[in-house]
């Protein structure tokens, strides 16, 4: 078995082997990591991604919208990816985002799960019918695990989830009144020596 | 009085990171202070009579185990080399985590001489390779063998049986990664599990030159004299893989300097020293100073630092005897700014580490912050502007802004990975081909670079526009960034310059790691000395964390 450690070192310098500059490799060492360590297919699709574009041309996506239409290529999921990243801040405020066909899309996921964690917001990421929760660069949970090759994603829309309870406030009373079993109840005399101030903590 | 913490902007200097020495932070000695009451013991020992084999050595406490594994092989002559190129060891070691199985022992034989060409599991925490000192292995054998001691001048030249020409851990060649084992307490500072690794091995160098004198004549040998044991270390050759290590990991660095720096600056706060702390200052220093008349090289380079060093020190000695009252009010911090006037940075940075000596409880609290999460540091604060970018380029690269690139011996070297061994190297940029290859560690030229591109854009773009079109700059603002947070991160020095001396970068990690007697055998590599006068692993329990100045040599 690889170790990540490798498996960062090795699409660290494939990745500036295939052109990029050396800080965005290290990005996608990092990426590649984080899809391994999840269970995602990241060597997979990166090895197949860099065989493919030594072939073709892809779109470079360097400012992204609300709406991302490629003309006739299909976006580089590494630039795509590292805009995202980098632009996060100034996009976390619009609705919804679309890409149109972006390649190899899982090497899309990690930066928008690491754009997660940057922002402190859970994002929704969906890739045709695949389905991803991205909670804070931490974890990602997904209806669709396979470990494939996925060569496109055709439509892609991030959605970033506001930070609110996902219970209701009902919910939330119910189960703190049972911890509250957990508290004694406080005498006179415990309320004046229990606490370092007693009762005369004014000032 | 508030002392300040010494500048970024001198401490970071290569030439002044290639004088540190040893000192209490030296991860080989907290290891040993770490494991002191682990219990040791020697699980198997399968050599022939010629030590050819397999043997396990152990650290167990409660329900931990770390086992090294040994595997000494016969080796021709023409075979043995310390170069990197090697393919072929005397011996060949890992550390595994927990008991080895049988079957895990057939599979790493198969595994661990191979070293770089064989794969290691998740198990396997650290990996190395050992050549014999085969002058100083066989007189010992020899002389064992024949009931006599050795000839202490000879091990005292030389100082080891064996030395190690690598050692690898977090990751390499399929080991454990480091998130794996970082939680655990006893290995909470940098490095430990290495220093682990070649503390072992010292140990089963002692067993297999035992065993061998005895096959070699049952009748008539003795063992080698525990003392002459506990005064002979592991040597080790180290050439350029160690340099970028400290490039690649700015906050580590940071963290190791770091704890320097604090407990210097606590050290000169001390506003009355205990006469017991200023006598075990001056006693650590002056049994400290027959490793330095022990120490012995080729390089005139290293002679010359070493007379340097020599006649320093005496000069302090004599100031602190006949000038010098540790009465007086601060008395560290004098003795500090004395030497600051008056010696130059070996002997500035030896004392420095003498002054820790007395000092357990300002010490050992920053042992525990040496490590580093690299990892969250990692992400570039893309909201920032390009005026705070630069103001950190101009507070942080000072010198480095200063230098002028466009002049050829300050762009002469560069730094590469060789394709047969996968190991960094440096060569001269206009005589040798591969330029085009070169690794991202020429730092101080790119943060130029990007200080010169910053300067004609609006100060309030902020970093995300700016990287749309400079993006070939990506990994010089992720390091500003972070030496904003880490001051001593980044080493303030050009590391391509025709002036560069890569052994100082080697020269600063190994002296983290406690090595002693630093040998360059060129200014790309060096040998070096560990665990030379350390303990066995039998006297642990009564451990003694100054036993660097114990020794017989």
């Amino acid at each position: 078995m690889k170790s990540f450690s490798e498996i960062d070192t090795v699409s660290k310098r494939a990745s500036r082997a295939a052109g990029f500059d050396w800080g965005i490799a290290e990005e996608v060492g990092k990426n590649i990591r984080m899809l391994e360590m999840l269970g995602l297919p990241g060597i997979k699709n990166l090895n197949y991604y860099y065989k493919v574009r030594v072939k073709r041309n892809f779109e470079i996506l360097n400012l992204i919208s609300e709406e991302n239409k490629s003309s006739q290529l299909e976006f580089c999921p590494i630039i795509a990816g590292v805009s995202f990243l980098d632009q996060v801040r100034s996009l976390e405020n619009l609705n919804e985002i679309r890409f149109q066909s972006i390649a190899y899309p899982i090497l899309f996921l990690p930066f928008v799960s690491r754009a997660s964690e940057v922002i402190g917001k859970k994002i929704h990421l969906k890739i045709d019918k695949r389905e991803f929760l991205l909670n804070y660069g931490n974890s990602i949970y997904s209806n669709a695990l396979k470990n494939e090759i996925t060569t496109i994603g055709n439509d892609i829309t991030i959605k970033f989830i506001k930070n609110v309870d996902s219970f209701e406030e009902k919910e939330w009373k119910e189960l703190y009144k049972l911890s509250e079993n957990t508290f004694v109840e406080e005498n006179e005399s415990l309320k004046e020596s229990g606490a370092g101030a007693g009762l005369t903590d004014n000032d | 009085m508030k002392i300040n913490l010494r500048s970024p902007d001198i401490v970071m200097k290569l030439s002044k990171l290639g004088s540190f020495h040893q000192s209490k932070l030296s991860f080989l000695r907290s290891f040993l202070k770490e494991f002191k009451d682990w219990t040791f013991k020697r699980d198997l020992f399968e050599l022939n009579e010629f030590g050819y084999g397999t043997a396990v050595y152990s650290f167990k406490k409660n329900n931990r185990v770390y086992s090294l594994i040994c595997f000494a092989n016969k080796l021709d002559e023409n075979e043995r080399s310390d170069r990197v190129i090697a393919t072929k060891w005397d011996a060949a070691f890992t550390l595994h985590d927990g008991v080895p199985t049988k079957k895990d022992i057939e599979r790493l034989k198969n595994e661990v001489p191979k070293q770089e060409i064989g794969r290691l599991s998740y198990k396997e925490l650290t990996l190395s390779r050992a050549n014999k000192s085969v002058r100083v292995f066989n007189h010992v054998v020899e002389s064992l063998s024949e009931g006599k001691q050795p000839d202490i001048s000879l091990l005292s030249s030389v100082g080891y049986l064996y030395r190690t020409t690598a050692v690898y851990g977090s990751g390499k060649f399929g080991l454990a990664d480091r998130f794996r084992i970082k939680d655990r307490e006893e290995i909470c500072g940098p490095f430990r599990l290495e220093m682990m690794l070649v503390y072992l091995v010292r140990q089963f160098t002692f067993d297999q030159v035992n065993h061998v004198a005895k096959n070699q004549n049952p009748k008539k040998a003795i063992s080698l004299d525990l003392e002459i044991c506990r005064n002979l270390g592991i040597g080790n050759s180290t050439g350029l893989g160690m340099a970028p290590f400290i490039v690649n990991h700015p906050t580590l660095l940071n963290n190791w300097v770091l704890a320097r720096e604090t407990i210097l600056k606590e050290i000169r706060e001390i506003k009355e020293v205990k006469k017991v702390d200023s006598d075990f200052f001056k006693k650590c220093l002056k049994k400290s100073i027959k490793n330095i008349t022990s120490w012995t090289t080729e390089s005139e380079y290293q002679q010359k630092k070493i007379r340097s060093l020599l006649s320093d020190l005496n000069n302090f000695i004599t100031f602190m005897e006949k000038d010098f009252n540790f009465d007086n009010e601060f008395a560290f911090n004098e003795i500090y700014k004395w030497i600051e006037k008056n010696s130059g940075d070996e002997c500035i940075e030896y004392i420095v580490s003498m002054m820790m000596e007395p000092y357990d409880q300002i010490v050992n609290p920053l042992i525990k912050k040496m490590s580093s999460e690299e990892e969250k540091y990692f992400n570039i604060p893309t909201n920032r502007t390009v005026l705070e970018l630069k103001d950190i380029l101009e507070n942080r690269y000072k010198n480095i802004l200063k230098i002028d690139f466009s002049k050829s011996e300050n762009n002469q070297n560069f730094w590469f990975i060789s394709k047969n061994k996968e190991e960094p190297r440096l060569a001269d940029r206009f005589d040798e081909k591969g330029s085009e290859l070169e690794q991202p560690l020429a730092i101080a030229r790119d943060i130029k670079k990007l200080y010169e591109v910053l300067s004609v854009v609006k100060n309030s773009l902020t970093i995300d526009k700016f990287l749309l079109k400079n993006n070939h700059l990506r990994h010089v603002v992720r390091r500003a960034f972070i030496v904003e947070k880490f001051p001593y991160s980044e080493i303030q020095d050009n590391t391509i310059s025709k002036s560069v001396v890569p052994i100082d970068m080697l020269r600063l990690k190994l002296s983290f790691f406690g090595a002693l007697k630093f040998d360059p055998r060129s200014d790309k590599w060096l040998r070096i000395c560990m665990f030379q006068g350390a303990p066995l692993p039998e006297q642990l329990k009564s451990y003694d964390d100054s036993w660097v100045y114990n020794s017989l040599n």
